[in-house]
């Protein structure tokens, strides 16, 4: 059954809060006629308003709230619609989520899930734009999970809503509209298990995200101008982390670069790079190369939008660089922007 | 050991004597368990900074006996007391703050992150405010589950400073919780008086969110218990969350075992000569006075109590610590 990134994400909600009746969703608007990007429509219809309920803007009440929910039992999905608006929460997250099973030696549980919009739109600007999937994966007690596809989307958000951890999913604003194939029956994508996006010999894109698209946008351009054959590794989680999938393919390769949705001073791309290097040293024939956002706020106006986030075109110059490759001419290429999004399949 | 069963049935039929000595006996043991710490704390068994419950037992003594064994608590890092009220576990207790393997939470926790969820004391923080928002949650979760039962968070007036308070209020009142906020104002946060940090008055301000609020500064266990229940008794009909305002003088130093009056940040120990003279222990004792409970049959209830407290501090001094492997262990269920 092919369908939408969007469609995908409520057709697991359905079936986790029909399974389960301990599941309940909750945040900022969840329940209006957008419904978060069309992923919670017709939820509280279906549910009710007990199950499916509109907050406060109160994020750090409505986080911690969320913990204490589920050490008792019950398995809430918290949503926001910018992933900027977690760090009103980051107390919570990273003083109260991570340390509760910890400090209660052992004897608390908290499966909590919480969904957030993460990257670019259109002119979204500084506070309506970001990742910070690193930041999250950096504190120990906390998942975190980037689904690409929309069979992704449904496995990963049934696995984080059946794992009795916090886990953070984060979603890429204009995935919503990517189609794909997604099974219609039940099934889980495990936490932590990447996903080998595109079969190649002769170099590794470790890709978080959207940047999967552009990397395979990149792939298909230097496979057409030099042969090149890009293998695009999507981790898919970023902790905990595939190290096997993503060595496994370097040590086929040889060269490695992290396309990261992120800012990559002390981002994920510098942990896999750690990863790579402690682990391929010898099969390397470059150094690992990384790509992500520029080390800038993001800025509203398009030029320098198109600057901050990195592109297929980025990736593609960066192959070409380590390669030793001739510039390709780009131009009549098609590349994604707002108004040309990727739509799929996937 | 085993010193104090949390038993609704049980309590629900007692008598005015039974309950009095019940009261007694739970403070007895808050103050007789810490004043075990600062016997030893200076020999450094307990690597863990210990923030003192005494002046404040009769408020959690009296909270905590108004409410059922399936009602929850939810506290911060001024815990001991809240533990104590709660948790049949004193072995678990010295464990936890020599850092022994037989700690309630493996040594883990320490002094500041105590609880003990089997008997539903089931998480503190030591950033003040932020169990409130997870009591609330713990609320919603009860109310979802049709229990019927209530949770109870203790706070200092300190954590009213903090946003999410705030935040938290809101949502009870606009979801109609079974939550009961309860303040431990001893008019100090760290050694920082009221008049510079507040600019509000709690209970006025409280009550302006829609909360039912009733302030006293009664060191009377007795009374505090029957507040209590006429509160929990109000929640449960009428599903306005309520806040106990209840005003203490702390005996101590913020964090430590020792007085700490010289400082100068506040008065000496003469200008408080009134609030000594209202001290819970002392007071609870007196009543059972009253009410004829003979000395003898006091000392008796008093070295019990000692006892189980010599017994589980040794017990604690001789565990092992926790092998290297446990620091690994559940960081993910």
């Amino acid at each position: 059954m092919k369908i939408s990134y969007r469609e995908a994400i409520n057709q697991s909600l359905v079936k986790e809060m029909e399974r389960d009746p301990s599941v309940f969703i909750y945040g900022l608007d969840v329940t209006d006629h957008k419904g978060i990007f069309g992923s919670t429509l017709g939820i509280v219809d279906k549910f009710g308003a007990d199950r499916c309920f509109i907050t406060p803007l109160s994020e750090d009440a409505m986080t911690g709230f969320g913990l204490g929910a589920a050490i008792n039992g019950l398995r809430p999905v918290h949503i926001h619609q910018r992933v900027d608006f977690m760090i009103l929460g980051m107390n919570q997250f990273s003083n109260m989520y991570s340390n509760c099973r910890y400090m209660s030696g052992g004897k608390l549980k908290a499966p909590i899930v919480v969904r957030a919009v993460i990257g670019r739109g259109w002119g979204q600007s500084c506070q309506h734009s970001k990742s910070m999937h690193s930041i999250f994966a950096h504190i120990p007690g906390l998942k975190v999970v980037l689904p690409t596809s929309p069979r992704d989307a449904k496995g990963l958000l049934t696995a984080a809503i059946r794992d009795d951890n916090p886990v953070i999913v984060l979603e890429h604003r204009w995935l919503y509209d990517i189609e794909g194939e997604v099974p219609e029956d039940d099934y889980v994508i495990p936490i932590g298990k990447a996903n080998i996006v595109r079969d190649g010999s002769d170099i590794t894109v470790i890709a978080t995200s959207w940047m999967n698209i552009e990397a395979l946008k990149a792939a298909e351009v230097v496979q057409r101008n030099h042969g090149v054959e890009v293998e695009i590794v999507d981790p898919r989680t970023v902790y905990p982390l595939d190290e096997e999938a993503i060595t496994t393919s370097v040590k086929k390769t040889g060269h490695c670069i992290v396309a990261d949705y992120d800012w990559v001073f002390c981002g994920f791309s510098a942990e896999i790079a750690a990863v790579v290097s402690e682990r391929c040293f010898k099969e390397l024939k470059t150094p690992v190369s990384r790509l992500g956002f520029a080390h800038t706020p993001c800025p509203t106006t398009r030029p320098l939008e198109n600057k901050f986030y990195p592109s297929a075109v980025d990736i593609i110059r960066m192959i070409e660089g380590k390669l030793g490759l001739e510039s390709a001419d780009l131009n009549g290429e098609e590349f994604y922007s707002y108004e040309n999004k990727f739509k799929g399949p996937f | 050991m085993i010193i104090n069963k949390n038993d609704r049935k049980k309590r629900a039929a007692m008598t005015n004597i039974e309950l009095n000595k019940e009261l007694y006996k739970k403070i007895y043991l808050m103050r007789r368990a810490e004043e075990k710490i600062q016997e030893v704390y200076y020999t450094d068994v307990m690597k863990t900074p210990v923030h003192l419950s005494l002046g404040e037992e009769a408020i959690v003594a009296g909270v905590c006996q108004a409410l059922s064994a399936d009602d929850q608590v939810y506290g911060m890092c001024r815990g001991h007391a809240l533990y104590l009220a709660r948790s049949d576990d004193l072995d678990g207790f010295y464990g936890e703050l020599c850092g022994k393997v037989t700690g309630v939470a493996k040594g883990k926790a320490g002094s500041m992150h105590l609880s003990c969820p089997e008997s539903g004391f089931m998480a503190s923080s030591a950033i003040v405010s932020s169990i409130i928002p997870v009591a609330l949650g713990a609320a919603f979760a009860a109310k979802y589950k049709r229990t019927n039962h209530i949770v109870a968070v203790f706070f200092g007036d300190g954590a009213t400073e903090e946003g999410v308070f705030w935040e938290t209020l809101n949502m009870a009142c606009l979801k109609k919780l079974p939550i009961l906020f309860v303040c431990e104002d001893n008019g100090l946060a760290i050694h920082a008086q009221i008049k510079d940090r507040q600019n509000y008055s709690i209970p006025e301000a409280v009550r302006s969110f829609g909360l039912s609020v009733h302030s006293d500064d009664t060191t009377d266990v007795e009374k505090i218990y029957s507040i209590t229940e006429q509160a929990v008794q109000d929640i449960k009909k009428t599903d306005v969350p309520h806040l106990l305002h209840l005003k203490y003088h702390r005996y101590l130093e913020h964090v430590g075992v020792n007085e700490d009056y010289s400082a100068g940040y506040r008065g000496q120990k003469d200008d408080y000569a009134d609030l000594y003279a209202r001290d819970p222990a002392l007071l609870q004792r007196e009543k059972l006075k009253l009410l004829r409970i003979t000395e003898d049959e006091i000392k008796l209830m008093e070295s019990e109590i000692d006892q189980a407290i010599n017994e589980s501090a040794k017990l604690a001094l001789d565990a092992p610590f926790p092998a290297d492997s446990e620091l690994f262990k559940d960081v993910y269920a």
